[in-house]
């Protein structure tokens, strides 16, 4: 529950405010700068939420943004904080970003979206697509009136009826992200595999479906046994939609779809993956004069497949200068904002291995040599056409009243997390262990 | 029109004309011009009969404006409100239903007392409205209006219409129903004075139980949170239905919103208490973790809520997640509220099998750039020494490891930590001792020198030039701040017990030195005592200051029991992430003896009662105090004072206990027996010996508290139990 929602800007000024209790005046609001870094100064952190004088403050940090909700009760603050992060979505939805300028340019949509999405201070309807079915940015017609969608107060929230497309054909995407921290010595210390299926559903009516995946808790469950592999999700997440006592009883992922696309499902699996793409790098540090970088890299999947966009971040000194690069493959360019270089490479080949080395210098005289920050490299790829859990749709069933044919396309693509990352050794005891 | 007495020029009066201009574009223009001022705070409330006028309208987005004016202004005009009634009344008969939700919608949030009246009639027609929309607004309307004026609710029955409605056929209206009975309950419950039988409070029935169940799988994400809300207050009779419950729940652990999660969570955590069925007690345990686990692949605040409520949850149940310790490893970009929270739990799952990895990232924390977090990694290291002990000499390595660096903050940090492994594992590392102290020269902080200084003393004997460099302390003495001139002062006298030939005049330079020349009261009182004792005699003083310290142990929770089982209560709130009950933070005044004791602690007497209030809100307070002791909560449920005390409490009453102390204990038990210590009931003390040692370990206000079997030192010293000769001596100084 919150009794005020206010969109500030990084000095604290509210943009947007939007009161829906009388309990908290508005005057806290330009309270909560001021208490931040008062925080800061003290030495403490920062946390989501404190409270000052009975009155607690949430927020969230969007880009230059703060979103701030205030409460005087003891709220559900997992509720307002996801509240929050919800309403930065469905303003990206509708702006595209979600900025200063944006907001003062659509304050009228914004407070009619504040009043939509919230009343009395309890969440209401955060679906974007039905919102955006009700409150449109262009003004409406004077003859014909908008009305609520059923959707919004249906036990079908989230898809209006009288859908009709031509041709009824459903997408699938499966995007597996991996998140691998490697230590110093090589060593795997922890990896995940975060698993999302997206879909595109372009079908008429309300269709049921049903959807079948390798899951082995289902086979076992179910006393089948899979032919070829089956996987084990560790914790499997819906959209809304799905049918969740239903999966809990027999495992069968059923639902009426969104129109459009969504996400239907993610799932974690935390078994050990090897790094798919390896790198590391060689550091030859010279104080006070050079730094000298060597950095393989090592494609560890099959032959047959194919790395897309793979962009290697290796951090380098804040103070480094004159870079020299030299590649065996792709391009290399200084980023001095990050304090790195990007090694780009287009098409990474299964199984291929490349090298590049950097030379910077460094200038004479270091402020402070024991604040050195030890950044890990990072990995961005994608590999289309490949999961590294080997999961796999066993089918789609599409049923609706009129009983039309639709056909469901599935693409699989694997790619790093936000967290893919490999550490570095220490400088000067030139890096790893492996021979290079 | 006489009440607009505003200027003729400016901003405002062409607003006012454009309000009431002909056409009927440039009337909404100048509406979303309003709109704009009020929205940059600029006050536009004197536009309001002009802005009045451009209610009646089919234009919906205008509608909405000129509603949004309305709420924001209404309280600064209340007879100007009423002009609009007719036109709320009216809206909320349209034939648009989303005209209607509207109008009651802003009808509520008028706020004026002119108006509230005129709420009642369409309230109540759109409370029974064909469509599901109004009828779901209509009964958040009627909350609004409970907040508003009690009477008025109670009159119009409106109540009763509500408990029909959770019976209503559309789910999301049955879900903002029970948000709107559950906000009427808690309004009426904080009122100190509320009688049992309110008709205003919500019992959830099982009638309603059963309506909510089905509900629950129909309805959106934010009204399962409210409906999980509900459940989680209903008193179950039996057994059966408490498993029936969970079971129902649990499929809402895969819910993609977190705070459906967290919900589901609680209504297990509270109905999970009166299940003795042990195989699905395991179960439900095992289904939690999953879930918890994915909340750390959200956004870093959720992470941090999830973070905090995780902790609770394994102070409850350390078998949830016994093999995941590493999904909390720290991410290089994690903001640092999330990287300290993921410490403590790394230190709560330290475990011999995975105590390895542990200490490896732990090390590697140590090496990172902020300052913060180094430290706090550095004392997670010294939490698993203590934790495990047949993983205290990798730690210790590490440790040195980290000294080697020379890096300042490290090392400061690292010996303060070294100081509690020494009295965790006494006489085990004596080895090192000589590379601590060749650190000496760089240590600047008064806690890190404070701890190096005890360890001198401690282990004066088997250190050949303790007197040495104990001298160099004395030397600067009155230079020190507080902290360390104890430690000095007690390490001194240590040194001087152990060897008395070599340091002769060493302690009597420093008792001199503090009895003379010394500022604090505290610093001079504990020398007087050592004079006195070593004075009169030596083998008390012995007795005393080189007694057996009780060991230390790292704690399973940071809550007294009553209070995590309360807060387990409260998962997903702001109390859960505060780890504090609500009657501290929610301003109604902090939390009293009185308001412990209603939740219905075992407590015997009235000193008892303030005792724990203090050590709940202390360890609420120290919620990052993993090193605590729980032998006692395990023993018996006396309240365990001396971490109430050691602390700081910031409570009016621990104020007075404390008032104008230090932060050595030694003082606040001094204090407590200037108090109403001597006048004590007798609690059955097994060692105030223990307790007594002036040994000054628990001189450092460091997190680490030791074990005495009886903490209230107080009753201890008036009810002799154990008579011993030395504790006698010790009578008689006070």
């Amino acid at each position: 529950m919150a009794s005020l929602i206010a969109i500030l800007d990084l000095k604290g000024k509210p943009l947007i405010l939007r009161t829906y209790r009388d309990d908290v005046p508005t005057s806290y609001i330009e309270r909560f700068m001021p208490l931040v870094l008062d925080l800061e100064e003290e030495g403490q952190q920062v946390t989501p939420c404190f409270s000052r004088e009975g009155v607690n403050y949430m927020h969230i940090r969007h880009s230059n943004l703060y979103l701030l909700a205030l409460s005087k009760r003891n709220s559900n603050v997992a509720e307002i904080i996801i509240f929050l992060h919800r309403l930065v979505s469905v303003l990206t939805e509708y702006f595209k970003e979600l900025e200063e300028e944006s907001i003062r340019d659509n304050f009228v949509i914004i407070y009619e979206l504040m009043d939509e999405m919230m009343d009395f201070g309890y969440p209401q309807t955060t679906e974007s697509k039905i919102l955006q079915e009700y409150i449109t940015q262009e003004s409406h017609k004077l003859e014909v009136q908008v009305r609520p969608p059923m959707a919004v107060t249906n036990a079908v929230s989230w898809r209006t009826e009288g859908i009709r497309y031509r041709k009824n054909e459903v997408f699938l995407d499966v995007i597996e992200s991996v998140n691998l921290l490697v230590n110093a010595n090589g060593n795997v210390v922890r990896s995940e595999i975060l698993g999302a299926v997206k879909m595109k559903c372009y079908l008429s009516g309300m269709p049921e479906l049903r959807l079948g995946l390798n899951d082995k808790v289902m086979f076992e469950t179910t006393g089948r046994t899979s032919r070829g592999k089956a996987i084990e999700m560790e914790d499997v997440k819906f959209h809304q939609c799905v049918r969740l006592s239903r999966f809990e009883n027999d495992r069968t992922i059923s639902f009426i779809p969104p129109d459009g696309e969504f996400e239907l499902m993610s799932y974690r699996l935390s078994t050990p993956v090897k790094p798919l793409i390896w790198v590391e790098a060689a550091v030859e540090s010279h104080k006070g004069s050079r730094i000298e970088y060597m950095v393989k890299c090592k494609a560890q999947f099959k032959r047959r497949s194919t790395a897309n966009n793979v962009e290697i971040y290796v951090p380098v000194p804040d103070d480094a200068d004159s870079p020299k690069f030299r590649a065996s493959t792709g391009s290399v360019q200084y980023a001095p904002d990050k304090s790195c270089f990007v090694w780009k490479i287009k098409q990474l080949g299964g199984a291929r291995e490349f090298l590049m080395r950097a030379h910077f210098g460094l200038p004479s005289v270091r402020a402070d040599q024991d604040a050195e920050k030890r950044a890990p490299i990072t990995v961005k790829f994608e590999i289309p056409y490949f999961t590294v859990s080997g999961i796999q749709v066993r089918y789609l069933k599409i049923v609706e009243k009129s009983g039309y044919q639709a056909l469901p396309w599935v693409r699989y693509i694997t790619q790093n997390g936000d967290d893919y990352s490999l550490r570095t050794a220490i400088e000067k005891s030139s890096a790893p262990s492996v021979p290079m | 029109m006489s009440f607009r007495a505003g200027p003729r020029k400016g901003e405002n009066y062409e607003l006012s004309q454009d309000l009431n201009s002909e056409y009927r574009d440039k009337r909404k223009d100048a509406i979303k011009r309003v709109i704009a001022s009020m929205t940059v705070g600029k006050d536009v409330s004197g536009l309001f009969p002009d802005v009045l006028k451009n209610m009646q309208t089919d234009d919906l987005e205008q509608k909405k404006l000129v509603y949004l004016y309305l709420m924001n202004y209404a309280k600064t005009q209340p007879e100007l409100v009423i002009l609009a009634v007719n036109t709320f009344v009216k809206d909320s008969d349209d034939p648009n239903p989303l005209v209607r939700a509207l109008a009651i919608r802003t009808m509520g949030m008028l706020r004026a007392e002119k108006i509230i009246d005129y709420v009642s009639d369409p309230l109540q027609k759109c409370l029974r409205d064909d469509n599901p929309y109004v009828r779901k607004t209509a009964a958040l309307c009627v909350a609004k209006l409970y907040d508003l004026k009690p009477e008025l609710v109670l009159e119009n029955g409106f109540l009763e219409q509500l408990h029909d409605m959770v019976s209503d056929s559309n789910p999301m209206v049955v879900a903002n129903t029970v948000a709107a009975l559950s906000d009427i309950h808690a309004s009426v419950t904080s009122q100190p004075d509320h009688s049992p039988d309110d008709p205003a409070i919500f019992n959830v029935t099982t009638s309603i139980l059963n309506k909510l169940l089905i509900a629950l799988n129909e309805c959106s994400e934010w009204g399962r949170v409210a409906i999980l809300g509900a459940l989680a207050r209903y008193k179950t009779e039996d057994e059966k239905e408490r498993e029936h419950i969970c079971e129902r729940v649990i499929p809402q652990f895969q819910h993609v919103n977190g705070s459906v999660v967290l919900a589901a969570v609680k209504v297990i955590m509270i109905h999970m208490r009166g299940i003795r069925r042990e195989d699905l007690l395991k179960q439900f345990v095992r289904k939690m973790a999953p879930p918890l686990v994915t909340l750390l692949s959200s956004p870093p605040e959720v992470q941090w809520v999830a973070l905090r409520n995780i902790n609770l949850l394994l102070q409850k149940r350390s078998d949830l997640l016994q093999n995941e310790m590493r999904v909390f490893f720290c991410k290089y970009n994690d903001p640092l509220y999330v990287k300290v929270e993921k410490l403590d739990i790394m230190v709560r799952l330290a475990s011999d099998n995975n105590v390895d990895a542990l200490l490896s990232e732990l090390k590697e924390y140590a090496s990172e750039v902020d300052v913060d977090f180094v430290r706090k990694s550095i004392k997670a290291i010294g939490q698993t020494a203590i934790k495990i002990d047949s993983a205290a000499e990798r730690c210790v390595n590490v440790l040195l490891d980290l000294i080697a660096t020379r890096v300042s903050y490290v090392v400061q940090e690292a010996m303060v930590v070294m100081k509690d492994i020494f009295r965790k594992y006494p006489a085990t590392y004596e080895g090192i001792i000589p590379t601590l102290c060749a650190n000496l020269d760089e240590l600047d902080e008064p806690e890190a020198k404070a701890s190096l200084i005890w360890i001198i003393g401690e282990y004066a004997s088997r250190i050949d030039n303790a007197d040495e460099l104990l001298n160099m302390f004395v030397d600067t003495f009155t230079e020190e701040s507080y902290p360390v001139q104890l430690q000095t002062l007690t390490a001194v006298v240590k040194l001087f017990l152990k060897k008395p030939d070599v340091s002769q005049g060493l302690v009597q330079r420093i008792l001199n030195t503090a009895t003379k020349d010394c500022d604090s009261p505290d610093v001079r009182d504990r020398a007087y005592i050592y004079w006195r004792l070593l004075s009169s005699d030596p083998a008390a003083a012995k007795g005393v200051v080189l007694a057996q310290r009780p060991p230390i142990s790292l704690s399973r929770t940071t809550v007294s029991p009553a209070l995590l089982e309360e807060l387990l209560s409260e998962i997903g709130t702001l109390a859960s992430v505060y780890h504090k009950p609500a009657e501290t933070f929610i301003g109604r005044g902090r939390v009293g003896a009185d308001s412990v004791q209603r939740k219905g602690l075992d407590l015997v007497d009235d000193q008892l009662a303030t005792q724990k209030a203090l050590q709940t809100v202390a360890a609420g307070q120290q919620s990052e105090n993993l090193l605590d002791f729980d032998d006692v909560l395990a023993s018996d449920s006396q309240p365990s004072g001396l971490a109430a005390t050691t602390i700081i409490p910031q409570t009016p009453a621990a104020a007075n206990l404390l008032a104008g102390t230090s932060a050595n204990p030694l003082d606040d038990l001094v204090s407590i027996f200037g108090g109403g210590g001597m006048t004590g009931t007798p609690s059955a003390p097994q060692n105030p010996l223990g307790e007594l040692s002036f040994g000054g370990d628990n001189g450092f206000g460091s997190p680490i508290n030791s074990v005495p079997p009886s903490q209230l030192g107080a009753s201890s010293v008036t009810s002799p139990v154990q008579t011993q000769k030395p504790q006698d001596d010790l009578l008689g100084l006070f």
